[in-house]
């Protein structure tokens, strides 16, 4: 059976270069980057080296590269350390409703510790209107956090044109970059932002390592404490194979970014196509052109997202599904919720997301696969068997 | 989330019962597409006892696995028998749910207790079965 991985979003595989240039720090070159002796500067040197490489993939100097363990963590130091560092200008953040929750939560707690929040809506197709951020600045706001790209449908925020707004308004600017970095061009200058999270896993890198970027100057309060590591901003010994890791897939990525733009993406319009031609009810979410080269979001009626899923997993295809039904809180996407898909909808979602490795030949087999699959489900749903039979009598 | 019995899996991908019974005896219709699972189901009742049960189902891996089970189990049994059928029995039978997923079986239970109220009132039997509110008896698709 042909096996076909599609939850690039969810995670990627670790590029043999990748893995070759980790492997020599788990053994032979596995000492603590803090010791002064060569076995301790050994490991120093790779660490510096990755974080030279990171940043030049970014547009950012080493000294603004600061390792952490995951996307997540880096979206937390950022809102946290940001509002706690610069908390005597004013207590008002703006981030977007789409946001992933490692940057909703760590919010959720701020406000509880007394920061007051604005949470930006976007339009149907996920964009957050500049406008919108400017009429929401007031005197006492420090901070905006915009993802660059959504993790779910994709869309390409207009970080540029907010930028602008907030270096006018001397607000600090953070985005979540986590989805984009390796996908995109990813470029802080040309952003305009002050700090920016990526995970190496996301484009790949190995899992464990991940990167904070803040611009020369800003402050943030460390959300780690007791160690000399990443000049005093996160302690703990440095997770080196993985930075390493992070090191050289930013290095690669650097290469081959516009190559896995024009190539993925040509695939991702094959497989819409196909799926948007053999698929009754079907809803694409996310922008039609400002979206991810490697995303595609789609909502079908009639049908459950995890049926789906695990059908589609049984003829060896790998995607995640957007469903209700799989998360614990039995709740719809709230990126779904707030782009305004229709909630009966919103559970009958599935993430598809490619990778450089995918080929033409995968992309026609799960063309192939899923619309039997949808079919067979409907045939099986009260709700199909309505609308039929409302189509009768209509 | 927690990995799904071999049970569980052998009747999402193979249901039992999947369908309508175009002169079914009793039909009831629970749970609403925003919460993410609706059950149909069908009885045929001769002589007070269930001679066949089908369903429709929209739902996830354990919605369709938990209808195929409680239809599997009412058919032979008499309307007092499914009466007792419970969520926890469907649940039992399929070699246990994940936590987040028990749900699933109290939406089959109520299906089932559904289409035998129906089955009642088609009767012009006062029904004994007590609906729980907030199952979605009454959701209109749309």
């Amino acid at each position: 059976m042909r096996k076909v991985y599609l939850d690039h979003a969810a995670t990627t595989p670790v590029h043999p270069k990748v893995l070759e240039a980790m492997l020599p720090y788990f053994s032979v070159r596995f000492g603590n980057p803090s010791n002064l002796h060569d076995v301790g500067r050994e490991a120093k040197n790779a660490v510096d080296e990755a974080r030279e490489k990171t940043a030049l993939l970014i547009g950012a100097k080493p000294e603004e590269i600061f390792f952490t363990s995951s996307g997540a963590e880096s979206n937390n130091f950022a809102l946290k350390g940001l509002a706690q560092a610069n908390n005597q200008k004013g207590n008002h953040i703006i981030v977007s409703q789409i946001e992933h929750f490692s940057v909703l939560h760590p919010v959720k707690t701020l406000e509880k510790s007394g920061f007051k929040v604005t949470y930006i809506e976007t339009d149907k197709t996920g964009l957050v209107d500049p406008a919108d951020i400017a009429k929401a600045i007031t005197k006492e706001t420090i901070l905006v956090s915009i993802m660059h790209a959504n993790n779910e449908i994709g869309t390409i925020e207009p970080i540029e044109e907010i930028s602008k707004i907030t270096q006018e308004k001397g607000v600090l600017f953070h985005t979540d970059a986590v989805a984009s970095t390796g996908w995109i061009p990813v470029d802080v200058k040309a952003l305009g932002v002050d700090a920016l999270s990526l995970a190496g896993h996301q484009f790949y890198g190995p899992k464990g390592a991940a990167a904070l970027f803040v611009r020369k100057g800003v402050r943030i309060k460390p959300q780690l404490e007791g160690g000399i590591q990443e000049e005093g901003r996160r302690a703990g010994t440095e997770n080196v194979p993985a930075i390493v890791g992070l090191g050289k897939a930013a290095e690669l990525a650097a290469a081959e970014v516009p190559h896995r733009m024009s190539s993925v993406s040509a695939l991702r319009d094959r497989l819409q196509k196909g799926l948007t031609e053999k698929i009754s009810h079907l809803v694409i979410n996310g922008h039609p052109t400002r979206r991810l080269p490697h995303n595609l979001n789609v909502s079908m009626w009639y049908v459950e997202g995890e049926s789906m899923l695990l059908f589609l997993n049984m003829q060896g295809v790998s995607v995640s599904s957007g469903s209700a039904c799989t998360s614990r809180s039995l709740k719809s996407s709230h990126v779904l919720v707030c782009i305004g898909t229709d909630a009966a909808v919103a559970n009958g979602t599935l993430l598809l997301s490619l990778g450089a490795g995918n080929t033409a030949e995968d992309i026609d087999y799960v063309i192939d696969t899923l619309p039997p699959i949808v079919q067979r489900l409907r045939e099986m749903s009260p709700l199909y068997e309505d609308m039929i039979k409302k189509e009768k009598v209509g | 989330m927690e990995q799904y019995s071999s049970k569980v899996m052998e009747h999402f991908a193979q249901p039992h019962n999947v369908g309508e019974i175009a002169d079914a005896d009793g039909v009831g219709t629970v749970g609403n597409p925003v919460c993410g699972d609706v059950m149909r189901l069908y009885i045929k009742v001769e002589n007070n006892i269930i001679t066949d049960a089908k369903f429709k189902t929209f739902g996830c891996g354990a919605a369709i696995a938990t209808s195929s089970m409680v239809t599997d189990l009412v058919k032979g049994k008499t309307i007092e028998e499914a009466l007792k059928v419970s969520n926890a029995a469907v649940a039992e039978a399929l070699g246990g749910l994940p936590k987040v997923k028990m749900h699933c079986s109290v939406l089959a239970e109520e299906a089932l207790r559904s289409a035998l109220d129906d089955y009642y009132k088609k009767k012009g039997i006062p029904s004994p079965v007590k609906l729980s509110p907030d199952a979605g008896h009454e959701h209109e698709m749309e």
